[in-house]
């Protein structure tokens, strides 16, 4: 009988964590759990209250931190995550579209039965309890938590240093975006439809990611990825496992910003998801995914540019054009700013596929500009709206400029923007996306970005003359009024806009500073 | 001709911007008032945005407001030339910086104000009269529903020509002269429910854009010739520039001035703009935004004085304007339109200045602010007379109304004086040296002034007569009274600046003293003794005020124009032609091409577009079906599109 010797396990050494840097998602994630508890034992009737003070709280608290901490920086959680300039940049970023987002989440006076969610949403859609639930007034105040882990995801997205840390990152974003996408009050089935096919698909790109990063880590023995982008350098000949692997990543990371051709589910899931959280996914997963993507592919796989390149140049293309031309035959606000969305994320492409500081600045630039102006605009969505909730076929909303100017001139505002308009946000972000990858010898593309541009620019100026040079229908759109929660959201994102397109000079100056990523 | 300078490649643009010519002096270093400076343009530009924002909520007291903000700019203004009168002749070039309007490290627009002494008189001047024409709306619109409005685009008018005498460069001045374009255009067609006021309301904008193409062509010009459009940088560059680049850069601001100050060519719009309430002829379009392209090219003097062919444009521009504006002005029947031509005029007469080169600058501003001040009161009282007579602007219906209306009477008596060019009133100096430099420099441009001077003196008594004197040819409904004191008290003040102005600015205030570090003064030498030509000139305007006084007061002013007129008076009935020129030269031609154009647009650029619009919106519908709803099919094309991925993988690899 042989007696192995009984070995001493290796003592787990704690990581050093640095709570300055953590603190931002640490308090944002904190909150959330809090508001699991409150769920679980604070009385219904003060459970609200109680979840907008964690949830404005600790999203405020957390903007103050990242800008505390703007300037330091380093990795952390024994390099699993890295805090630098880029990352406080967008976990700015993320945090002011999620106060914004929050706002709009908040709104109870545009529906006359509650907000933008089920009272109940494990009630049957056209069931007596959902009839009772609803006559109540029930609040289904779990969104809160939700929302709170999703916004912790995002900003932990960005940040990851490693492959896997990535993904864990990527699920605590996704999965309650899921949740959230299915819990509308109006048109319930659309919205558990829509739902279900994102959980899905996105279930399916998860797939994609993780074997990327396991065939990568096939290729470099590790999944840091400063580690893997100095097995890149070690290593120029040709490996199958890193090019399945980027490839396969690419993928995953594609899906998440809607690039062609795994753009499907946005379209299906921004329309039926409620309209805050449509407006909350558009803008806050853009930015975050842009991060990771561009974090990824300037740190890891950028001693390999030459091969990925290529692919994404076809992929921004596909995307732009599709998105631009799909947005044309749209009768539908919520699908055409879908379909926007999608030809964003291939001017953004431009960006990543710069991959030099002046492409990260700008892009980190264009995508705060497009989240808060995104945000806006879903919050203007939100209150046009007929007897069966909101209205967004394009034929409802003729002639709104004559009835409500403001509301109306705030949504053109956004439209210019996206049109990118000179003296709006977006002017000043496309410019800049199109300069850099211009100045890195992609002239071509960004020919071809421009012409997608103008294709892009027919659309949404349709939309204004449709507000502004059409006669209304009947009595025109009813327009609910809201509270000062939407109000506050879209005068923000108007004025953010506005200033940003004239004075864009100190955040182009801090998105400058903070162009480069530590490995 | 050197077309070097012209072609510039960007590549060889100077990398740093060329240092300033005279130091300026940072508005923090200059203290006292200078740091305050932004609230000139803010005040009235806050005016403006309370009134249009906060709506129906500020009808109460809107118009108060309106009148206070360019009031604290008044006597900011006022604060600002008493620092400025206190300090040495080297320091007082200020520039407050604000921001830079700067991206992508290509474009480098500082946002920056500087007051010297040429914007300081514009300052004064457009401060000064704004507010009195504000307290004058308040009475001249009382019975308007829409006077917030009205007092709303007043002041965005105000903080627009504010912006536009402030700017440090030519594009901030861009922004103002757009401004207060825009100001001019919501004005004149103010009454839009009338349709001659909308119809005046876009001539006057399309006209002006005519004007403004050569504002951005200039801006342009310089930027490439200079790569900078900062006064400074671009004077003091541009002696190194080559004589074509000059003259283009110099023909096209006249284009602009042409525009903006309704010169020939471009001149038919401001009898049009007449439509407009009285006040805001009398502000926009007398006393200050028609005197932006004097300006402009006073300001631009350094391009001017190395651009042989844009001054003589210049200086050609304003002959033909002086004496036409004053032909025109004589056949008018209403009293607007006269004033119209008259103002066209008399700008004429500074362009003519203008265009003398630095002997003449000095006293083209120097007529400008003489001219502010009594064409407002003329404007001002005949507004007063109109309030009275229910509207009628025909002088064929007046007459006699110095028995009803005392105090207008004595408001335009003095505006009279100050525009004849008697002694000792405004005209008398001031014009008097554009007459004396024009002789000194050009003969035949001295000729000519002094050929109007007559005229101006013909037309002015002929209106003066026609209104106050001779016989009632009231109409039955019109019951003639005095305006309230809110309106007459600006009048009265305004006549006091009509009558004194010249003394003051001769024997008190130095003009030329104070502008010459600016606009660099030059003596010139009179071929003829001065009092001669004084003398000859007083004989000219007394003969015109006689000539008019037995025509049109000792004799009865028919109600129906005569028809037995000579061909130059019909010619001049019609503003010499000015829209049937504008039609056969721009408008039919126009026509033609716009015609060909749209055979062509819709030919050949629609067959294209509508081709490219359909097979676009036919890809759209294409796509359109890959988006079944079905979850399966998406994940299909994510395979495909993973598939499409590792392809081009291999395919980049393997090139």
């Amino acid at each position: 009988m042989i007696i192995l010797p009984l070995v001493e396990p290796p003592p787990i050494e704690l990581p050093e964590l640095d709570w300055l840097l953590l603190g931002p998602m640490a308090l944002v994630l904190g909150a959330a759990v809090v508001g699991v508890m409150v769920e679980a034992f604070a009385p219904r009737s003060s459970r609200r209250t109680i979840q907008l003070v964690l949830t404005f709280g600790s999203l405020i608290g957390a903007f103050v931190l990242v800008v505390l901490a703007a300037g330091s920086g380093g990795p952390v959680m024994a390099s699993a995550a890295v805090i630098d300039g880029p990352a406080l940049f967008l976990q700015g970023g993320i945090l002011l579209v999620a106060l914004l987002a929050a706002l709009t989440m908040a709104e109870r006076h545009v529906d006359p039965s509650g907000d933008a969610f089920a009272a109940r949403a494990s009630a049957m859609p056209g069931s007596e309890d959902e009839r009772q639930f609803t006559a109540r007034g029930y609040l289904q105040t779990e969104v809160w938590p939700l929302f709170l882990f999703a916004v912790g995801g995002m900003m932990l997205f960005p940040a990851s240093n490693d492959l896997l840390t990535m993904f864990v990152a990527l699920e605590i974003m996704s999965l309650p975006l899921y949740l959230l996408a299915g819990m509308a009050r109006r048109r319930r089935l659309l919205s558990q439809e829509s739902a279900l096919k994102y959980f899905l698909l996105g279930a399916f790109s998860s797939a994609f990611f993780l074997y990327g990063a396991a065939l990568v880590y096939g290729f470099a023995g590790t999944v840091n990825l400063g580690g893997i982008a100095d097995a890149v350098t070690a290593q120029p000949q040709m490996s199958g496992l890193l090019l399945g692997g980027i490839a396969m990543i690419a993928v995953g990371m594609l899906f998440k910003v809607a690039a062609v051709p795994f753009h499907s589910w946005a379209p299906d899931v921004y329309q039926g998801a409620p309209t805050p959280v449509t407006g909350f996914m558009a803008a806050g997963v853009k930015v975050a995914a842009f991060g990771a993507l561009l974090r990824l592919m300037y740190v890891a796989f950028a001693g390999s540019e030459w091969d990925w390149r290529p692919a994404f140049w076809v992929i921004a293309a596909l995307t732009f054009f599709v998105g631009s031309i799909v947005a044309l035959v749209q009768s539908d606000i919520k699908r055409m700013l879908a379909y926007s969305s999608i030809a964003h994320a291939g001017f953004l492409l431009l960006g990543v596929i710069a991959v030099t500081p002046e492409g990260l600045a700008a892009t980190m630039f264009y995508l705060v500009t497009y989240g808060l102006a995104t945000v806006g605009a879903f919050g203007v969505v939100m209150l046009v709206r007929d007897d069966t909730g909101e209205n967004t076929a394009m034929e409802n909303w003729r002639g709104l400029g004559r009835t409500h100017p403001w509301l109306a001139g705030a949504f053109a505002l956004f439209l210019l923007s996206f049109a990118g308009i000179p003296l709006t946000a977006g002017f000043i972000g496309k410019f800049s996306v199109f300069a850099a990858a211009a100045a890195a010898g992609e002239g071509w593309l960004v020919l071809l970005a421009v012409l997608a541009s103008a294709i892009a620019a027919f659309f949404y100026i349709r939309v204004v003359v449709v507000m502004f040079f059409s006669d209304p229908v009947g009595d025109g759109p009813a327009v609910a009024v809201p509270s000062w929660f939407t109000r506050t959201a879209i005068a923000f994102g108007a004025a953010a806009t506005l200033v940003l397109g004239i004075f864009p000079q100190p955040v182009l100056e801090w998105a400058a500073q903070a162009d480069i990523f530590i490995r | 001709m050197n077309l070097t300078s012209l072609q510039l490649p960007l590549s060889e643009l100077p990398e740093e911007p060329v240092e300033a010519l005279t130091g300026t002096l940072p508005a923090e270093a200059a203290g006292g008032y200078f740091p305050y400076m932004w609230l000139l343009v803010a005040l009235p530009a806050f005016g403006a945005l309370v009134l249009l924002v906060g709506g129906k909520r500020t009808n109460a007291w809107g118009h108060l407001l309106a009148c206070l903000l360019p009031i604290g700019s008044f006597v900011l203004a006022c604060l600002l030339l008493a620092q400025m009168m206190g300090a040495p002749v080297e320091d007082r070039l200020v520039t407050l910086e604000m921001w830079d309007w700067t991206f992508a490290g290509m474009f480098d627009v500082p946002f920056a104000l500087r007051l010297d002494q040429l914007s300081m008189v514009f300052v004064m001047l457009i401060s000064g009269v704004g507010s009195l024409i504000h307290i004058y709306s308040i009475g001249y619109m009382a019975e308007d529903p829409d006077r917030r409005k009205f007092f709303a685009y007043l002041n965005l008018f105000v903080a627009a020509m504010l912006l536009l005498v402030l700017a440090n460069n030519y594009l901030l001045l861009y922004v103002g002269w757009e401004g207060v374009g825009l100001a001019s255009y919501l004005l004149i067609g103010f009454w839009q429910y009338k349709s001659s006021a909308a119809v005046a309301a876009k001539k006057a904008f399309v006209m002006n854009r005519v004007g403004d193409v050569g504002l951005s062509v200039a801006v342009m010009l310089m930027f490439v010739t200079f790569g900078t459009v900062t006064f400074e940088q671009v004077f003091a560059a541009a002696p190194e520039a080559g004589d074509t680049a000059l003259n283009l850069i110099g023909l096209a601001l006249l284009l602009a001035a042409v525009g903006k100050s309704a010169q020939f060519p471009l001149q038919a719009w401001l009898l049009d703009a007449m439509e407009g309430p009285t006040p805001v002829s009398a502000l926009i379009h007398a006393a200050t935004m028609v005197t932006a392209g004097v300006y402009l090219i006073v300001r631009s003097n350094a391009i001017f004085d190395l651009a042989s062919i844009a001054v003589t444009a210049v200086l050609a521009v304003g002959i033909i304007t002086m004496v036409a504006g004053a032909v025109i002005a004589c056949a008018k029947d209403e009293i607007k339109k006269s004033l119209a031509g008259s103002t066209m005029s008399q700008i004429g007469y500074m362009f003519v200045a203008a265009g003398l080169g630095p002997a003449g600058y000095v006293f083209a501003i120097f007529h400008l602010l003489m001219h502010g001040m009594f064409k407002a009161d003329l404007f001002l009282s005949a507004g007063s007379v109109m309030h009275g007579m229910k509207d009628e602007k025909n002088m064929r219906f007046y007459g006699a109304l110095r028995k009803v209306m005392l105090v207008t009477t004595i408001a335009f008596i003095c505006g009279f004086l100050g525009i004849s060019g008697l002694p000792p009133f405004d005209s008398f100096f001031s014009k008097d040296d554009i007459i004396k430099a024009a002789l000194g420099t050009n003969w035949f441009a001295g000729v000519a002034a002094i050929a109007a001077a007559g005229l101006t003196a013909f037309y002015m008594t002929r209106m003066l007569s026609m209104t106050f004197f001779g016989d009632k040819r009231w109409k039955e409904e019109a019951d003639p009274h005095e305006s309230p004191s809110v309106m007459t008290v600006p009048m009265l003040l305004l006549s006091v600046g009509a009558l004194f102005g010249g003394l003051f600015f001769v024997y008190v205030g130095d003009i030329v003293g104070w502008l010459d570090p600016i606009t660099g003064y030059q003596p010139f030498v009179l071929p003829i003794n001065d009092t001669v030509l004084e003398i000859v000139t007083l004989v000219v305007v007394l003969t015109g005020i006689t000539l008019a006084w037995r025509q049109y007061a000792s004799r009865p002013v028919p109600q129906q124009p005569p028809q037995q007129v000579s061909v130059f008076t019909t010619a001049a009935r019609n503003s010499l032609y000015d829209d049937a020129f504008n039609e056969a030269v721009f408008m039919r031609p126009g026509q033609y091409l716009t015609r060909w154009l749209v055979w062509f647009d819709n030919q050949v650029v629609d067959g294209a577009v509508r081709g490219i619009a359909s097979k676009v919106s036919g890809a759209g519908e294409q796509v359109k079906r890959l988006q079944t709803g079905f979850a399966r099919s998406y994940a299909l094309l994510m395979v495909g599109g993973a598939v499409l991925i590792g392809v081009v993988f291999v395919v980049a690899r393997w090139l």
